[in-house]
């Protein structure tokens, strides 16, 4: 379906916590990979396990799970802030885990950025001088990297605060602080770890709508991590499932509400709205031949055509891309998934 | 089937270790008894059999003083006095600033090139320090408490013992950081350090005078050198502390940002956790304080040296006020960083460009308040020294007093003391000293086996053996004896008193404001007026003991109390306890824990103040330090150092372990 190649790979992916002093043998290779059942006998957390994923240039992955899933090991692991304990890291084709400590600080400098879920702001600097700490630890002279500074926090909406501390600003607005930091040296990978999961429902909406539109501007390769699955439904374009270390399912957010893989993830999709989900082209019929009344796009939403179709008897032709019929949708159709819930 | 029974007791035979306990009690009683004619080595060591490490360390120290060189560069000698020549440059700057001026020439002969700081100026430094630091309240504080000390003509000595603080404290806050760094970055460092560290915070201090003074000679520097070595400690402890305190999300953004190590540590860790490093700060203040008195004994000079030269001629008058000074000195000093480590920044300015006076106001005043009162003191000394005829003293009364309930009240303090001695302390202290030194050890190995195992039993046994072949088994008798007793009333005391203030809310209030004021005050100030009271002695000795000890047992026991559960207090209610019965079964139970700890804590307390009553004659090993220190003798003071700190590791190991037993049985621990 994607032509491009993926920007950041992982490969069988594992973190094991814990001792593995008297537990060497089980992650030799022969016994690869360990059950359950031996990482209780040594008391051994498999925070992360065997997980296999491709994110593709430009899109958002939304890392989802309940808290304590291994989210926040796992996207550690891609940027090696936590060291795997098995597997590959291919972040454009090279493998991480042969970088040398200097490469990968190198790495992490110039091509990743992170944003935290309690902000990691440093509380005796500036929001000028917490946007301009990554140029900092570069070396980049101070004129240089303040002028920087200044115009990622004008993206980020807090111009006129630069002089601010952290501790005189609101959440959301520490956040914000937290976004502009890490897009200060404009990496091509974005790592968000919960990053509206400390802010009130409100601000989180205002904050999520924010982010989407700064995507639509940089257009980075994201891998954002929520507990929140309508997060997830909001922002993503493919989503992972992740349960007790292990990946249950990934997909579109769509392919999760229509087809989920386990009754853990239906579980979460039982209360989504599906036709803000669903997309036209999921439910149509087959061509019929008969007259239409009109057209719709079969990339919209469900949501997104009930009003121009729900007074007519008619049926609607659906349209791919260049215009062309692909098939056929009427109201019966939008009423069955608006029944769904 | 299921029948309710009621709770039954174990049978003995199901408790194996009272039985061990009862069995072994039996057998070292009859020993005790009747074994001296046959076994007569297990009551007093021969002399053949006592080890001659002490000799061993002095011939050390010796060799390293007179022979050995690093490398044929240079002489150990020539290392300690160029450290201690090191020092020297900061601290004569200072002492010039504050108290002598800068001079020319030595001696007599000597020509101010210019004036020290006028009192004047200090006082208003402090005034402004204290208003930048926290309000207007604070200055006044600071002031007044440096305003006492030109009143009453302590002046002179407290900027003697101002300029050595100043030196210590940086000294010592900055090797605590940087071995605090080292141990949270290398694993082995740590693993090397904390033992070292729990050993230096159990040696009596005065057993490393003795090196101190040996290596670096009678002077300020050794004694500075002594007080960085005293008060780094904690420093170190809270350095890591605060370093593992970092929230790893921070540590996360500084590789994320791609920091070096380096840049990691001083730009992400050591700000981050500032707040913390700077409650360390005020620790190595007022451990600097503490051994003002201590630090004279090898050179310190200043107001240490006037309360030790008036307790050593029994003027109690000067030494009280010379005491006091230091005590207010420790109040203005403590609250000023306190202050400072919690003065929130100032928030961000983003008005119109401002002069230098707007932006450095404290500064500049200062600067103005010294140039001003310097050049005014030219024209009138009173404005550069406070005149000594406005001096006031209360030394005279206080002497006064001292005399008048001498005179008075002699008999009855006679006799409570004679009773005391006569009924509780000499046979107790006949007790412990007629024990078989095997029987001893073996319930040692004993207690230790049944409280955690076989590794602490091993502990307890070594460090007790080391005591017994040192020789030095009756003084660390009498030392446990004199411990002992003070503890015994200490706990009598404080533990009621805790309970009270943790019940009573008004208790609460005097008894904090009571057990701040008595943690500010030095050992020696304790020492004073019982000497007077009481003359020198044991019975002197333990008085002192009880009364600097007894804060933990207060503080511990009423934090142990409130500290219990809500839940289960409420449950109590419910089940219709009584308040009495609420204390007594709830309570209490569940407070043991912490109040265990706080005993313990009374034993350290009671360790390092016995070394201090040495000075009033007891014959512990106290005493064996203090003798090692008079005669410059490392291997002597080393030793009963060694055993000081064997006995404080033993009682903290024992009693831990059982508090520890405590709470896994009532299901507190995490
Ligand atoms: N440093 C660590 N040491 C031991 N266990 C850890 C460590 N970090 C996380 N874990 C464990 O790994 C599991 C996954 O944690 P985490 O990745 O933080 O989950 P999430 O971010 O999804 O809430 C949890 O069970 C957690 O207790
Ligand atoms: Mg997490």
């Amino acid at each position: 379906m994607r032509s491009k190649s993926p920007k950041l790979v992982c490969d069988h992916v594992w973190k094991i916590f814990g001792d593995l002093g008297k537990a060497q043998h089980i992650i030799d290779a022969q016994y690869w990979p360990p059950g359950q059942s031996d990482l209780d006998k040594y008391n051994l957390i498999g925070a992360v396990q065997q997980v296999s994923l491709e994110v593709f240039d430009g899109e958002i992955f939304v890392i989802m799970g309940l808290s304590g899933s291994g989210k926040s090991t796992l996207v550690r692991c891609m940027s090696r802030l936590i060291e795997p304990t098995n597997g590959r890291i291919l972040f454009n084709g090279e493998d991480l885990l042969e970088k040398t400590s200097r490469e990968m600080i190198e790495i992490r400098r110039h091509k990743m950025g992170m944003v935290f879920q309690h902000f990691a702001l440093l509380p005796h600097l500036t929001v000028l001088g917490n946007v301009a700490f990554p140029l900092e630890v570069q070396g980049i002279a101070r004129a240089k990297r303040e002028e920087r500074a200044r115009q990622v926090i004008e993206l980020v909406g807090l111009k006129g605060r630069e002089n601010y501390f952290p501790r005189e600003l609101s959440g959301g607005q520490q956040q914000r602080v937290g976004i502009a930091r890490s897009l200060a040296d404009e990496p091509e990978l974005w790592f968000l770890d919960e990053p509206f999961s400390a802010l009130d429902p409100l601000i989180r909406r205002e904050m999520q709508d924010e982010f989407l539109r700064l995507q639509s501007m940089l257009r980075k390769t994201i891998v954002f991590i929520t507990h929140d699955f309508d997060e997830a439904i909001r922002l993503a374009d493919r989503i992972a499932i992740m349960k007790d270390g292990a990946v249950d399912q990934i997909g579109t957010p769509e392919d999760i509400v229509i087809r989920p893989a386990t009754d853990y993830v239906a579980e979460f999709t039982k209360n989504v709205v599906r036709a803000k989900v669903v997309s036209v082209r999921s439910i149509m019929k087959p061509v019929t031949g008969r007259p239409a009344i009109g057209e719709v796009a079969g990339t919209a939403k469900v949501s997104q055509i009930v009003s121009k179709i729900k007074h007519s008897d008619g049926i609607f032709a659906v349209t791919d891309e260049d215009g062309e019929r692909i098939g056929d949708i009427s109201r019966d159709d939008v009423v069955e998934i608006l029944m769904q819930g | 089937m299921n029948q309710i029974s009621p709770q039954q007791k174990p049978a003995l035979w199901q408790r194996p270790m009272l039985v061990v306990w009862t069995i072994s009690l039996f057998i070292l009683t009859i020993f005790w008894l009747f074994g001296k004619p046959y076994l007569a080595w297990a009551f007093k060591l021969p002399r053949g059999w006592q080890s001659r490490l002490r000799y061993h360390i002095s011939d050390a120290a010796n060799w390293l003083l007179d022979d050995a060189s690093f490398f044929g560069l240079f002489t150990f000698t020539e290392f300690t006095r160029s450290i201690a020549a090191i020092v020297a440059v900061p601290y004569d700057f200072v002492l010039s600033i504050i108290s002598t001026g800068f001079l020319e020439g030595v001696g007599s002969d000597a020509i101010q090139l210019l004036p020290p700081l006028s009192w004047i100026a200090v006082i208003f430094l402090v005034f402004a320090l204290g208003r930048y630091a926290r309000d207007w309240k604070l200055a006044m504080l600071a002031a007044g408490c440096f305003s006492y000390l030109a009143i009453f003509g302590q002046w002179h000595s407290s900027m003697i013992t101002l300029a050595s603080i100043i030196i210590a404290v940086p000294i010592g806050v900055g090797f605590g950081l940087m071995l605090g760094i080292f141990s949270y970055r290398f694993w082995w460092f740590d693993r090397a350090i904390s033992p070292i560290l729990d050993l230096m915070q159990t040696v009596p201090v005065f057993a490393y005078l003795v090196p101190i003074l040996v290596f670096f000679g009678f002077s300020p520097v050794a004694a500075i050198i002594a007080t960085v070595i005293y008060a780094t400690p904690p420093m170190v402890r809270i350095t890591i502390l605060a370093l593992k305190q970092v929230p790893s999300e921070l540590t996360d953004l500084g590789n994320m940002v791609g920091c070096t190590g380096h840049q990691q540590m001083w730009k992400v860790m050591i700000p981050s956790a500032s707040e913390s490093l700077m409650v360390g700060v005020n620790q190595v203040i007022m451990l600097s304080l503490n051994m003002v008195i201590i630090a004279s004994m090898i050179g310190a000079g200043g107001l240490g040296a006037d309360v030790l030269a008036s307790l050593r001629r029994l003027d109690i008058g000067a030494g009280i006020e010379a005491g006091l000074a230091i005590v207010v000195l420790a109040i203005a000093l403590d609250r000023l960083s306190q202050a400072l480590a919690h003065r929130p920044p100032d928030p961000h300015y983003t008005g119109p460009k401002r002069s230098l006076l707007q932006r450095y106001p404290y500064s500049l005043a200062g600067l103005a308040v010294v140039i001003i009162s310097g050049l005014a003191g030219l024209v009138w000394a009173g404005f550069q020294r406070w005149p000594e005829a406005w001096s006031l003293t209360t030394g005279k009364s206080a002497n006064e007093i001292v005399k008048f309930i001498n005179i008075n009240f002699y008999d009855q303090l006679d006799a409570v003391k004679t009773a005391l001695l006569l009924n509780v302390l000499i046979p107790f202290k006949r007790f412990l000293l007629s024990l078989p030194w095997p029987g001893v050890i073996a319930l040692l190995g004993l207690a230790g086996f049944s409280l955690k195992g076989w590794r602490l039993a091993v502990l307890c046994m070594l460090l007790g053996l080391f005591i017994v072949f040192t020789g030095l088994w009756p003084k660390a008798m009498i030392t446990v004896y004199l411990c002992g007793i003070s503890v015994i009333i200490a706990s009598l005391i404080g533990i009621p008193i805790g309970i009270m203030a943790a019940e009573w809310k008004p208790a609460w209030n005097i008894t904090q404001l009571i057990i701040d004021t008595l943690q500010t005050l030095p050992s020696f100030v304790y020492l004073m007026p019982v000497v007077m009271l009481f003359r020198v002695g044991d019975f002197t000795a333990m008085i002192a003991v009880v009364a600097y000890a007894i804060v933990p047992a207060i503080r511990y026991t009423s934090h142990g109390l409130k500290h219990v559960s809500e839940d289960l207090i409420e449950a109590g209610v419910v089940s219709g306890c009584t308040p009495l019965q609420l204390l007594t079964k709830i309570k209490l139970k569940l407070a043991l824990p912490e109040i265990m700890l706080g005993i313990n804590q009374t034993i350290m307390l009671a360790l390092s103040m016995l070394v201090i009553t040495a000075l009033v004659g007891t014959r512990d090993l106290g005493q064996e330090v203090y003798i090692a220190l008079t005669k410059g003798d490392i291997g002597r003071g080393a030793i009963a150092g060694l055993c000081i700190a064997f006995i404080a590791i033993i009682a903290d190991r024992l009693i831990t372990a059982g508090a520890d037993r405590i709470k896994t049985r009532l299901g507190l621990a995490k």
